[in-house]
């Protein structure tokens, strides 16, 4: 954009650059949007296929939004992913922040190929281990229970998490810690009361980043729970409420939507922090 | 970057001097994550690799030895070959889209403007709302008699009255549907991931270039795409790693069909192992994806060696 002289010219570009980013924003937005509307529609609205789609031809109404929360289990669901959610945060905190601590600053020189080697084990896709997780999940007598997930979402949180977790520690200055310690703390005490508060921003971070994992797995809950009242969101909408040849529209479009903002919202706070994350490994 | 900074600063810096309580400590905070991982990542990987040698299903307890016996029938059947054709060919075709377009939509996102933070937040939207969720939006878009692509097409005259593309039930024309599904899905991520490299380039660069009188299109060629061409690489990596991986857009989608014409790896070990009861065939088709993986992971550990050296 800085290369147009005369102002004509620079008027011409940045209409460009507005068509440009209008083009990919309808492109990224325009399925939300299309949620959002549907969600409103009256059905006898939504199956004229003779009126114009994109206008509310009959008032809209709320009907799509009372079917879902009082005639399924849509609440349920929410509720099951929120309590996984919270259960798997805190059991990755617990790993991951001592480890994290432990690669930036207590283990020497093995510490940065250990650290890449647990990276990499986030690589590993759910798709490779879904089917011995049945059988060891069948084993423990989780089946259709919602602790098979919170024992199993933790194996691609705890990696990308202690790595996340290294980053923001090296980023803490040595001397803090010395001072603390030179002020009577033990290492551990230091870690504890001095880094940890310090750091505040990134734990933070990987709650948020674990919270959006777990309500994106989709191939473990399909696999281990079978019973509708054990789903999560992201395997109940899909399978229960999309069945037979009989789509409630409107309440579906309505039940992917009220979840997917919040986390979208939340998550474009900390998305500086993520990429950094993701690429500090790789690219300096 | 950082080398030949560190390189002469080495022998001054002082070696990070740890006594050994601190070491015993590092190993005891470390212990619980590696014992998690190694139990819930190495286990089932290695479990899955006997189970594709055994004769495993649901039902059975007695494990027998196969030998290669699963990957011999695997090899002679005709829809794993196709799922193989559709997983590469889904892979590439949507990578390179991918990485063509998040450059573009990165450059645009690069100078500041009003109204920055909420055009990057619609065009993050679909990394991050749950990705079963936001196919079914899309489930809805291509539904076969209220397609809002078919309305508009057929309201601009684009297709004529007697025309009437089913998406997701003619063989083509579902490929092309679920490719487009995970380009608009993988896009944002590609793309904060190149904005993150732009903004890594020194402004000095660009002001000497225009100093010099480079246009344009010399100073994407020249300076823009080389200097980001290894974050590009590290994008265009995780997005191959989680597009060969995935089987949720078409489990959402199509189930595989029409005919198996959209069935990925993914998609038929899951069919093949679970609802079908299979898990050592399962298990053997999915080991397919793993020397993929290791390509990755061994392409990634070179590029952060070269950042480290260069």
């Amino acid at each position: 954009m800085r290369y147009a002289a005369t102002p004509g010219k620079r008027w011409a570009s940045g209409f460009g650059h507005f068509l440009v980013l209008a083009a990919f924003v309808v492109f990224t937005a325009f399925p939300f949007y299309w949620m959002l509307i549907t969600t409103f529609k009256s059905t006898l609205d939504l199956v004229n296929t003779s009126s114009n789609p994109f206008l509310f031809n009959l008032p809209p109404t709320l009907d799509n939004l009372r079917v879902l929360f009082f005639d399924t289990q849509y609440i349920r669901w929410v509720l099951n992913t929120l309590l996984v959610g919270f259960i798997v945060v805190v059991i990755t905190l617990l790993l991951a922040v001592p480890a994290g601590y432990s690669l930036a600053r207590l283990s020497g020189h093995w510490g940065k190929q250990l650290a890449i080697g647990i990276f990499l084990t986030y690589l590993i896709p759910p798709t490779i281990l879904f089917i011995p997780f049945s059988r060891i999940v069948g084993w423990l007598g989780l089946q259709d229970s919602l602790w098979s997930l919170i024992l199993v979402y933790p194996s691609f949180t705890v990696p990308f998490c202690t790595w996340l977790m290294m980053g923001f520690f090296k980023a803490v200055p040595k001397d803090i810690e010395e001072a603390a310690m030179m002020d009577g703390l033990s290492r551990f005490g230091a870690f504890w009361k001095v880094v940890v508060p310090l750091s505040s921003a990134g734990i933070l971070t990987i709650v948020i980043f674990t919270l959006t994992l777990v309500m994106q797995e989709f191939i473990y809950a399909l696999t281990f729970i079978t019973s509708s009242s054990q789903y999560t969101v992201s395997v109940g909408v899909p399978t229960f409420l999309v069945r037979g040849d009989v789509y409630f529209w409107g309440s579906l479009m309505g039940a992917c939507l009220i979840v997917s903002l919040p986390i979208a919202v939340l998550y474009n706070f900390f998305v500086d922090r993520f990429v950094a994350g993701f690429t500090v490994g790789a690219v300096k | 970057m950082n080398s030949p900074r560190s390189a002469a600063a080495a022998p001054i810096a002082r070696e990070p001097t740890l006594t050994e309580r601190d070491t015993a400590l590092g190993r005891w905070m470390l212990a619980p994550a590696l014992v998690y991982i190694a139990l819930l990542v190495g286990f089932p990987f290695l479990l899955s690799m006997y189970y594709s040698l055994s004769n495993a299903t649901v039902g059975n307890t007695h494990l027998q030895f196969a030998g290669l016996d699963n990957f011999r029938q695997i090899v002679q059947d005709g829809t794993f070959w196709r799922s193989m054709r559709n997983t590469l060919v889904f892979t590439i075709v949507s990578q390179v889209l991918v990485v063509i377009l998040g450059k573009i939509l990165a450059m645009a996102l690069y100078n500041d403007f009003r109204g920055k933070w909420l055009v990057r937040l619609l065009i993050l939207l679909p990394w991050v709302a749950p990705i079963s969720l936001g196919t079914i939006g899309w489930l809805w878009i291509f539904d076969p008699v209220y397609s809002i692509i078919n309305w508009t097409l057929r309201a601009l005259g684009l297709i004529g009255p007697d025309t009437w593309p089913i998406w997701l039930g003619q063989p083509d024309l579902a490929m092309i549907s679920i490719v487009l599904v995970d380009v608009w899905r993988l896009l944002p991520l590609a793309t904060v991931i190149i904005l993150a490299g732009l903004s890594g380039i020194p402004q000095d660069i660009h002001d000497a270039a225009h100093m010099d009188g480079a246009g344009f299109w010399r100073h994407l060629l020249r300076i823009n795409i080389p200097l980001v061409m290894p974050i590009m690489l590290v994008a265009l990596l995780f997005g191959i790693v989680f597009t060969f991986t995935d089987m949720i857009i078409v489990y959402v989608l199509t189930r595989g069909g029409p005919f198996d014409s959209t069935q990925v790896l993914a998609s038929l070990a899951f069919f093949t192992g679970v609802p079908g009861g299979d898990l050592a065939q399962g298990a053997a088709i999915s080991l397919f994806l793993f020397p993929l993986l290791v390509a990755v992971v061994i392409l990634l550990l070179t590029i952060a060696r070269r950042a480290e050296v260069t």
